[in-house]
C-alpha cells in the first residue's frame, strides 16, 4: 500500500490559480524545462506524502482539450500518452460553469479525476453559496475546496488525489448525451470500431467518435494512419457530419458544446446559490479608470515607460558588480597566465563570453519580475485589450508592444529579454513576428555606434538624430512584422476571445518563484550556445596569426620605440596588422566588393563581423582597425575625431552605416535566445539572413540615393 | 424567427442574451470555450480607445473579443 509512486497532472483554466496551487503544493522544489518539440513550459516538482513518492505535473491552463492551440494539445497529449494517475483540475470557484466545461471534458476522457474548487474566499465575497458535497455528487468526482494562495484545502486535496489513483486504476468515460441526433451518430461511428483495433488505449471508442464528429484534426490524423480503420472511418464521418448540418442547422461540435453546456448548466443550478445579484465588482470599477478611452492609454504608457525605467534603473547596479566582477577576473588572468594563445582564450573567449552571458542576467530577471507584476495582477490582459487594434495591423497582437518597449522601443533597451517577453503571446505567428522583428529595436548596444557616428557627422543635430533613428527602428520593426506575416508567417490570427481576469494582488513569492525559475532557464540553456560563439567569435578575430617574421619585425618596432606614446602607437599599428591578417580581417576584405556600393570599406566590413558578437563591438573594432587601439564603448570622442577627417567617411556613409548597425543580424545572444524560444536553429537562422538582406537593400538604396542627390 | 442583432452592434452598458453562434472551426471553438454559448445574458462593459475589442461580462467574468469576432454571435437584446 505505502511507496507507491503516484503522477499527479495538475489542469485548470489560465487565472483560475492553477499556478498558485503548484506553488501551494511543491514550493520551491520545482524543475521547468520544455515539453518535447514544443516551446510550451513544462513545470513538475516531487513531494512525498504518506509515503509515497508524488510526482506533480503542471499542465499548461487551458479553457478546453480540442487541439487548436499549442497549450492544449500538449495537455491532452501528455493526458492520453503518459496516463498520469490522477488529474487535479483547478477551477475557479467564483467563475464555476465555464470552468467546469474543462472538467466535463476530463470526465468525458475518463481519466481519474479530483477537483479541486478554488477561490472559494472570492466566491463566497461575490455573494455564491457552493455546496461541494452536491457537487461531487452530481459530478461523481470527488470534490475539495480550496483557497491556493492561502495554501488552505490543499493537504485534503492532496490526501484525495492520492486516495483516487489509488481506487482507481482504470479509465472510465463519462458516456454524456448530446441530443438524440449526435447520439445515434455516435452509435454508428462507435460500432465501426468494433473488431478493429484501438490501438491508443486509453481511449475509448466513444471518445474518438465524437472528436471525430467535432472536427478534431488530431485525432482524425490518428485515424487515417491506423491501418484497420483507415478506409471506411472517413465518408461515414462526412456523411453523418453532413446530416447533422442539415438536421439541426448547427455545426455538430457547436451542437455538443452547448449539450455540455447543458449538463453543467442543470449541475449549477443545483450546487450553487447566487444569493444577491451581479453587480459591479471592484475590479471593473477599476477598470472604468484603466481601460477609460481617454485615461486608459495615457496610463498604460505611464506603465510602460515606468517599467523601462524600473528594469533598466534596477539592473544597472547588479550588472556593474558582474562587469567589475570579470574585468578583475581578466586582470587576474592578465597577470597568471604567460603571453600567447591560452591567454587570449581565457581572456577573450572564456572570460568574456561568461560574462556575457552572466551580464544580462540582472536585466532578465528584472524584465521576467515586471511582466510577472502584470500578468499576476492581470493588468498585461488590458494591455493587449487597449492596443489591439493598433497593432493588429501589423498582424501583432497587443501584448507585443511590451517585447517591442524592452527591446529597445525606448532607445537604450535590450533584445534579449525582449524576445522572452514576447512569451507572453499566446498566438504562435504573432509570437514568431514579434520575436523576429524586435530585434530591429535601438537597444543600448546600438547606442555607442550611434553615439560615435553622429558625433562625428551630425554634432550639430545630435537629440534630432537620435529621434529619427528611434522612429526609424519601430517604422521598420513594425512594416518587417507585417510583411512577415504576409509571406513567412501568412495565414488566420488566432482568435483573440480573451478573458479580463479580476484584478488581483500579486505574491511576492509568486513573482520570486516566476522570475527566478525564467532566469535560470536562460542562463541554463542560453548560457552553452552563447560560450560557444563567444569562443568562435574570438577565434575568427585571432586566428591565423601573424606570420613569424611579420611578428618578429613587428615586436623589434616596439623594443625600438624610444617613448611611452611612439610604442602604443606602434602597439595600435600591429594590432591593425594582426586584425587584417585574420579571418575576419580577410572577410572583410573579401566583402569589400559586396559593401562597396553602400560606401562601406574593409575597415567596417570587419566592425560589422565583430558586430555579431554584440553592436557594441563595431565601435571596439573600429578603434583597432583605424589603428586606435581598443577603443571605450563609453568613450569614443577620439575615434569620432579621426573618421571625420578620414578620407572616405562623410555623412551620408554615417548614416547608411547606423541604418546598417539598426537592422543587420542581431548579436548572438539574440540568436541564441531566439533558438530557445522557438525550439530550433531554423529561426534564429532565418532572423539573421534577412534582416542582413534587409540591412542591405536599405543601406544600398539611401547611400545610392544620396549620392544620386549629390548628399556624398 | 425574428431577426437578431450581432453583438458588434451593441451599445456601452446594454444587456442582451446569446442566441446563436454562426461561425464553426476554430473561432467558434474558442467563443464556446469561453463560455458564449446561447442563453448566456451579458452586459456590453466597454470598449478599447478605437471602440474594438469590445469588453463584455457574463457569468461574472470579463471577456473581450474583436469586432469580427462579435459579428459571428446574434443577440437578442432586453427591449427587443
Amino acid at each position: 500500500m505505502s511507496g507507491e509512486k503516484i503522477t499527479i497532472a495538475l489542469a485548470g483554466n489560465p487565472n483560475s490559480g492553477k499556478t498558485s496551487m503548484f506553488n501551494a503544493i511543491t514550493g520551491a522544489r520545482q524543475h521547468v524545462g520544455n515539453y518535447p518539440g514544443v516551446t510550451v513550459e513544462k513545470k513538475w516538482g516531487h513531494i512525498s506524502l504518506n509515503g509515497h513518492d508524488l510526482e506533480i505535473v503542471d499542465l499548461p491552463g487551458t479553457y478546453s482539450l480540442t487541439a487548436y492551440s499549442m497549450e492544449e494539445l500538449v495537455a491532452r497529449d501528455y493526458l492520453i500518452k503518459q496516463k498520469p494517475d490522477v488529474v487535479i483540475d483547478v477551477v475557479d470557484a467564483a467563475n464555476l460553469e465555464r470552468n467546469l466545461y474543462l472538467a466535463v471534458q476530463f470526465m468525458e476522457l475518463g481519466v481519474p479525476l479530483v477537483i479541486a474548487l478554488n477561490m472559494m474566499d472570492v466566491a463566497e465575497g461575490r455573494g455564491l453559496k457552493i455546496d461541494p458535497d452536491k457537487l461531487s455528487r452530481l459530478m461523481g468526482v470527488p470534490v475539495v475546496p480550496t483557497v491556493a494562495r492561502k495554501g488552505k484545502g490543499v493537504k485534503q486535496l492532496l490526501g484525495e488525489a492520492v486516495e483516487t489513483a489509488l481506487r482507481q486504476k482504470q479509465w472510465r468515460p463519462l458516456e454524456l448525451s448530446y441530443g438524440p441526433d449526435v447520439d445515434q451518430a455516435l452509435l454508428e461511428l462507435t460500432g465501426k470500431f468494433n473488431g478493429n483495433s484501438l490501438a491508443w488505449s486509453p481511449l475509448g471508442a466513444r471518445w474518438v467518435s465524437l472528436k471525430l464528429l467535432e472536427n478534431d484534426a488530431e485525432v482524425q490524423k490518428q485515424v487515417s494512419q491506423d491501418p484497420g480503420l483507415a478506409g471506411h472511418m472517413e465518408p461515414l464521418r462526412q456523411k453523418l457530419r453532413d446530416h447533422l448540418r442539415l438536421t439541426m442547422d448547427d455545426d455538430p461540435e457547436g451542437v455538443i458544446a452547448d449539450y455540455r453546456y447543458g449538463f453543467i448548466g442543470g449541475i449549477y443550478r443545483q450546487a450553487v446559490q447566487e444569493t444577491r445579484a451581479q453587480r459591479l465588482e471592484l475590479s471593473d470599477k477599476i477598470d472604468k479608470v484603466l481601460t477609460n478611452r481617454l485615461v486608459g492609454p495615457l496610463i498604460l504608457l505611464a506603465v510602460l515607460y515606468g517599467i523601462y525605467q524600473f528594469v533598466f534603473w534596477a539592473s544597472e547596479i547588479p550588472v556593474g558588480w558582474l562587469e567589475g566582477l570579470f574585468g578583475w577576473l581578466g586582470g587576474v588572468a592578465e597577470a597568471a597566465i604567460p603571453e600567447g594563445f591560452v591567454k587570449s582564450l581565457v581572456i577573450s573567449g572564456i572570460i568574456d563570453g561568461v560574462g556575457g552571458v552572466l551580464g544580462f542576467v540582472p536585466l532578465i530577471m528584472f524584465m521576467f519580475f515586471t511582466i510577472a507584476i502584470l500578468e499576476d495582477t492581470g493588468y498585461l490582459a488590458r494591455v493587449a485589450y487597449l492596443l489591439d487594434r493598433v497593432l493588429r495591423n501589423f498582424g501583432l497582437h497587443g501584448n507585443s508592444v511590451m517585447a517591442m518597449i524592452v527591446s529597445g522601443g525606448i532607445s537604450g533597451g535590450c533584445a534579449v529579454p525582449g524576445v522572452m517577453a514576447a512569451r507572453t503571446l499566446r498566438d504562435p505567428k504573432a509570437r514568431l513576428a514579434t520575436i523576429l522583428t524586435v530585434p530591429m529595436m535601438n537597444c543600448g548596444a546600438k547606442l555607442p555606434v550611434y553615439a560615435l557616428l553622429i558625433g562625428a557627422f551630425f554634432a550639430a543635430r545630435e537629440a534630432q538624430m537620435l529621434f529619427a533613428l528611434t522612429l526609424v527602428s519601430w517604422g521598420l520593426a513594425l512594416i518587417a512584422a507585417r510583411i512577415l506575416r504576409w509571406t513567412v508567417l501568412k495565414g488566420e490570427t488566432s482568435p483573440f476571445v480573451m478573458e479580463l481576469p479580476p484584478y488581483r494582488l500579486p505574491t511576492l513569492r509568486g513573482l520570486l518563484i516566476h522570475t527566478w525559475e525564467r532566469t535560470w532557464q536562460y542562463i541554463k540553456k542560453a548560457g552553452t550556445v552563447i560560450l560557444g560563439i563567444s569562443i568562435l567569435m574570438w577565434a575568427l578575430m585571432s586566428f591565423p596569426a601573424l606570420p613569424e617574421d611579420q611578428a618578429a619585425a613587428w615586436d623589434a618596432k616596439v623594443q625600438a620605440a624610444t617613448t611611452k606614446e611612439l610604442r602604443q602607437e606602434v602597439e595600435y599599428h600591429k594590432g591593425q596588422a594582426e586584425l587584417a591578417h585574420s579571418v575576419a580581417g580577410r572577410m572583410g576584405r573579401a566583402l569589400h566588393y559586396v559593401t562597396a556600393p553602400l560606401g562601406f570599406d574593409w575597415r567596417t566590413n570587419v566592425a560589422l563581423v565583430g558586430g555579431f558578437a554584440a553592436k557594441e563591438v563595431v565601435v571596439s573594432t573600429l578603434g583597432t582597425a583605424y589603428s586606435m587601439g581598443e577603443v571605450d564603448p563609453e568613450d569614443t570622442v577620439g575615434l569620432s575625431e579621426r573618421l571625420a577627417k578620414e578620407p572616405g567617411w562623410n555623412p551620408l556613409k554615417a548614416f547608411a552605416l547606423m541604418l546598417f548597425v539598426m537592422i543587420y543580424a542581431p548579436c548572438f545572444v539574440t540568436v541564441a535566445v531566439i533558438r530557445n524560444e522557438t525550439g530550433g536553429w531554423k529561426w534564429p537562422l532565418f532572423a539573421v539572413a534577412y534582416t542582413t538582406v534587409s540591412a542591405y537593400v536599405i543601406s544600398f538604396l539611401v547611400y545610392q540615393g544620396g549620392l544620386l542627390l549629390g548628399l556624398g | 424567427m425574428e431577426n437578431f442583432e450581432t453583438l458588434r452592434m451593441l451599445r456601452v452598458g446594454q444587456q442582451a442574451v446569446i442566441k446563436k453562434i454562426t461561425v464553426g472551426g476554430e473561432m467558434g471553438r474558442r467563443i464556446r470555450d469561453m463560455g458564449i454559448v446561447p442563453g448566456t445574458v451579458f452586459t456590453v462593459m466597454g470598449r478599447a480607445p478605437l471602440k474594438d475589442p469590445v469588453e463584455i461580462k457574463l457569468k461574472g467574468y470579463n471577456l473581450t473579443l474583436r469586432n469580427n469576432e462579435a459579428d459571428h454571435i446574434l443577440v437578442q437584446t432586453e427591449e427587443g
